[in-house]
C-alpha cells in the first residue's frame, strides 16, 4: 500500500473538523469500549495479560526455532511454506500460485498484510479477480477500492446511510435502510463468488507450531468459506504471529476477543490443519502460508522487540483520544492509532512517517489496556528520541528546545526569563484573564483561548511572603 | 518530616497560588517543607521530545536540589509521575545515578497521594461550597495510580458535592508538545471533556495538573462557558489564603 503517512498533520487537522466521523466514531468506541470492559471483567486480566505476553515473548525470543517447527509440521500435513521478504514477494508469490492452478478469482477475507503489500492490485494485474467476502471489506472493496480506517472494523468510517447508497449504486438494487436486509443482499451478491472461487485467502491469527495449523477468528463466517471451499488456500500472515503450542492458542483466545470486540469468544474461531484428506468432506486441496518479514526480522532484539507481540486486537486505537478524533485514513498506512504510530515508521521507514510517533498525548490509555502489555508510549518516546538523533526534528523545534533546556539549567537567567514571559502573556491578555490570540503558539488559540498568567512568577513572590 | 516542594515550572509561571496552596497544606500536615529556589524544571519536556541528554542533566539537576527532603512532593502528576517513573529509566545505564534516581523517585509523591497516604491529614482548610466534578489526569492515574486521594480528600469538605463526569478518566488532549503540534486534534478533544464536564452540571472541574487546567479553562472560555470554574485540587484543599 502506498505510504501516505508524511500529510498526517494535514490529514489529522482535516479529520478533527469532521464531526460526522467523530460521530461515528464515538458510536463504534461506545460498543468496543464498554464491551471490553464487561467481557475482561471475567476473567483475571493481570493474570491473562501477564500470561499472554510471557507466550509471545517466549515466540520472539525463538522466532527461528518456532518458525522451523511450523514449517516441520504445515509440511507433514499437505502444507507448503513460503517466505515473503517484503509486500512485493507477497504478491510474486500469490500470482505464481494463481498462476500454477490456473486461478481466474480468489475469494478473500480479512488480511491486513494483503493491504501492505497491495495485493488485490497485483492480483488484477495478472489476471486474477479478488474479491473481498469480509461485509466491510467489501464494503471499501466496492467503493473504488477504498482502505480500511481500522484493523477490526475495516468501515468504520461509514454510515449504515452511507454504505445503503453505496450498495444501491453498485448493486443496482432497490434501497434497503435495515441493517439486517442490507447484510442479506451482500451475502447475495457474495455467494456466487464463494462457489465460483478458484482461491480463497486469509490472515491468521495466529500459527500454531506443534500443528502447523492455522488459527482464524472472524465474526461472519466468510473465513470458513473462504478457506475450506475453494481448492487452494493461500494464508498470508507476519512470521511474529507463531505460537508454540494449542495450549497457548487457548491462553491468547481468552484475552483476543475480549479485548478486541468485548466478546467472549468469536463467532467462528477456526483451527485449520493440512490439506484435506480422503476421508474429510471439505478442504483445500492445496494449502500454502506465506510467511512475511516486512520489517519484522528488524524488530528482533532491537528496541521496538515488544511490538512483535502485538495480536491485533484494536484495543489500543480504540481506547485512543486521538484515533476516535481523527480516524484511521490520517495516519496514512495500513495500521492506524498507537500500534499504528509505532509500527508504520519502522516497517516504511521513519522519515516517512516522522509525525506518527509524536500524534500522541501519552495518556497511556493504549498501554494499560494492551492484552500483551506493549508499552506503546514508551515506544513512542524512543521513536522520538531516535528522530532527534538522526537529526530529523524541524530546525525550530530543536533550537526552541536547546534554547529552554539549557536556560532550565541556569536558575538565575530561567528566573529572569520566566519573570518576562509571564509579564509578556499579561500584556498579551490586556487586562483580560485569558489570551485570545497568541502569535508565538498560534495553534493553541486557534481552538481555544490561553488563560492569562497571575502576574507573577511563584519564585518571585516566594521570598515575599516567607521573609 | 522534611518535604521538598517542587512547584513545577508551570505552577510557577502561571498559577504560584497553586503552589502556595500545597505550602499551606503541607505545613498544616505537619511537614517542615523547604523549596529548594534554585528548581526550575523536572525535564518532562525534554524527555516527551526526544532529547534524552537535556532530560538527564535536568533529571540530575533536579535530583541534587532534592536529595536532602525525606519526601518531595509536587501539586503535579505529571512531574511527580517523570521522577517516579521515568528518571529511573534515563539512568538505566549509569548505576550510580540510577541508584539515586531510584531513591528520590520512590519518595516522590503527587500531592492528594502524599497528603492521603503518606501524611494522612484530613483536617483541611478548604471552604469550598457547590459540586464538582474530578478530572483525572493522565500520569497521575495510569503512572501513580492517584484516584481514589483527592476523592477521599474532597470527600473530607462538607461543602462540596461531587458528581462524575462521563469519561472522567480520559486524556483532555493537553499532551504537552501535542496541543501545539497538533493544535486542531489537541483542542477537539479538549472539547469533547468540556462537554463531559458541562453535562455534569458541576460548578467546578477540579483537577490536579497545570497542563490539563489551561487546556480544559482555555477550551471552557472558548465555548463561551464563563460559568464553570476550572480549579487546582490544591486550591479546593487549602480554601482562600
Amino acid at each position: 500500500m502506498e505510504v501516505r503517512s508524511m500529510h498526517f498533520k494535514a490529514r489529522a487537522a482535516e479529520a478533527a473538523a469532521d464531526r460526522a466521523l467523530q460521530a461515528k466514531l464515538t458510536t463504534a468506541k461506545g460498543l468496543f469500549v464498554e464491551g471490553r470492559k464487561r467481557a475482561v471483567a471475567e476473567i483475571d486480566l493481570e493474570a491473562t495479560r501477564e500470561a499472554a505476553k510471557a507466550i509471545r515473548d517466549t515466540c520472539v525470543a525463538d522466532l527461528d526455532l518456532w518458525l522451523e517447527r511450523f514449517e516441520t509440521e504445515a509440511t507433514k500435513r499437505g502444507g507448503q511454506v513460503l517466505w515473503a521478504r517484503d509486500g512485493a514477494e507477497i504478491c510474486r508469490l500469490v500470482t505464481d500460485i494463481a498462476r500454477r492452478h490456473g486461478v481466474k478469482k480468489a475469494i478473500k477475507s480479512k488480511s491486513m498484510l494483503s493491504e501492505e503489500a497491495g495485493l488485490n492490485a497485483a492480483l488484477e494485474a495478472a489476471g486474477v479477480q479478488p474479491v473481498e467476502t469480509d461485509l466491510g471489506e467489501y464494503i471499501l472493496q466496492i467503493n473504488d477500492n477504498e482502505h480500511p480506517s481500522h484493523i477490526i472494523a475495516p468501515a468504520i468510517h461509514k454510515t449504515k446511510e452511507e454504505v445503503a447508497e453505496l450498495f444501491e449504486r453498485v448493486h443496482k438494487r432497490p434501497r434497503k435502510t435495515d441493517i439486517g436486509q442490507m447484510t442479506r443482499e451482500a451475502r447475495e451478491m457474495l455467494r456466487a463468488h464463494f462457489l465460483s472461487a478458484d482461491m480463497g485467502i486469509s490472515g491468521g491469527n495466529f500459527l500454531v507450531a506443534e500443528t502447523g495449523s492455522v488459527a482464524l477468528v472472524t465474526n461472519e463466517g466468510n473465513g470458513r468459506m473462504v478457506t475450506t471451499l475453494p481448492r487452494v488456500h493461500v494464508v498470508i500472515t507476519g512470521v511474529e504471529k507463531v505460537i508454540p503450542t494449542l495450549e497457548d492458542l487457548a491462553t491468547l483466545m481468552r484475552i483476543l476477543p475480549r479485548s478486541a470486540t468485548g466478546q467472549t469468544i468469536s463467532n467462528y474461531f477456526s483451527v485449520l490443519t493440512g490439506v484435506k484428506r480422503p476421508e474429510d468432506t471439505d478442504g483445500p486441496e492445496h494449502l500454502y502460508f506465506i510467511l512475511v518479514d516486512n520489517g519484522r526480522v528488524d524488530l528482533v532484539g532491537s528496541d521496538f522487540q515488544d511490538m512483535l507481540r502485538c495480536i491485533r486486537c484494536a484495543a489500543c486505537m480504540n481506547h485512543c483520544p486521538v484515533y476516535q478524533t481523527i480516524g484511521g485514513h490520517a495516519y496514512g498506512w495500513v495500521y492506524p492509532g498507537p500500534m499504528g504510530a509505532v509500527l508504520t515508521p519502522l516497517y516504511v521507514g521513519m522519515e516517512n512517517a516522522v509525525d506518527l510517533p509524536h500524534a500522541a498525548t501519552l495518556c497511556n490509555q493504549c498501554g494499560v489496556v494492551c492484552p500483551v502489555k506493549i508499552p506503546l508510549p514508551e515506544l513512542m518516546r524512543k521513536l522520538r528520541e531516535q528522530q532527534v538523533e538522526r537529526g530529523l526534528r524541524p530546525w525550530g523545534e530543536r533550537a526552541a528546545l536547546k534554547l529552554w533546556s539549557w536556560l532550565a539549567r541556569h536558575p538565575g537567567l530561567y528566573a529572569l526569563a520566566a519573570k518576562f514571559s509571564v509579564r509578556y502573556l499579561n500584556w498579551l491578555a490586556g487586562g483580560e484573564d485569558r489570551i485570545r490570540v497568541m502569535g508565538i503558539a498560534p495553534a493553541w488559540t486557534a481552538g481555544r483561548d490561553f488563560p492569562a498568567p497571575e502576574g507573577k512568577t511563584f519564585r518571585e513572590l516566594y521570598p515575599e511572603k516567607h521573609k | 518530616m522534611k518535604v521538598g516542594l517542587f512547584v513545577t515550572c508551570l505552577v510557577d509561571l502561571m498559577r504560584p497560588r497553586i503552589g502556595f496552596a500545597a505550602l499551606r497544606l503541607l505545613e498544616a500536615a505537619g511537614c517542615e517543607v523547604v523549596v529548594p529556589a534554585a528548581q526550575t524544571c523536572c525535564g518532562q519536556p525534554a524527555y516527551n521530545s526526544g532529547d534524552r541528554r537535556a532530560a538527564r542533566l535536568l533529571a540530575e539537576k533536579l535530583i541534587a536540589e532534592f536529595e536532602a527532603c525525606d519526601y518531595v512532593v509536587a501539586p503535579s502528576g505529571s512531574c511527580a509521575g517523570m521522577i517516579r517513573a521515568h528518571y529511573p529509566e534515563l539512568f538505566a545505564d549509569d548505576a550510580a545515578w540510577l541508584e539515586r534516581a531510584a531513591a528520590l523517585g520512590a519518595r516522590t509523591y503527587e500531592l492528594t497521594d502524599f497528603l492521603a497516604t503518606v501524611a494522612k491529614f484530613d483536617t483541611l482548610p478548604g471552604n469550598f461550597s457547590g459540586t464538582v466534578t474530578y478530572h483525572d489526569s493522565c500520569s497521575g492515574l495510569r503512572e501513580l495510580g492517584v484516584k481514589a486521594q483527592p476523592r477521599a480528600l474532597l470527600a473530607r469538605l462538607p461543602g462540596v458535592r461531587l458528581t462524575e463526569m462521563n469519561g472522567a478518566e480520559e486524556c483532555c488532549g493537553f499532551g504537552g508538545t501535542f496541543a501545539v503540534k497538533f493544535g486542531e486534534v489537541s483542542a477537539r478533544i479538549a472539547e469533547k471533556k468540556c462537554d463531559n464536564i458541562r453535562a455534569s452540571g458541576a460548578d467546578a472541574v477540579v483537577l490536579g495538573d497545570l497542563g490539563c487546567m489551561l487546556n480544559i479553562e482555555g477550551k471552557l472560555r472558548r465555548m463561551g462557558d464563563e460559568k464553570t470554574k476550572v480549579l487546582h485540587i490544591a486550591e479546593v484543599l487549602a480554601g482562600e489564603s
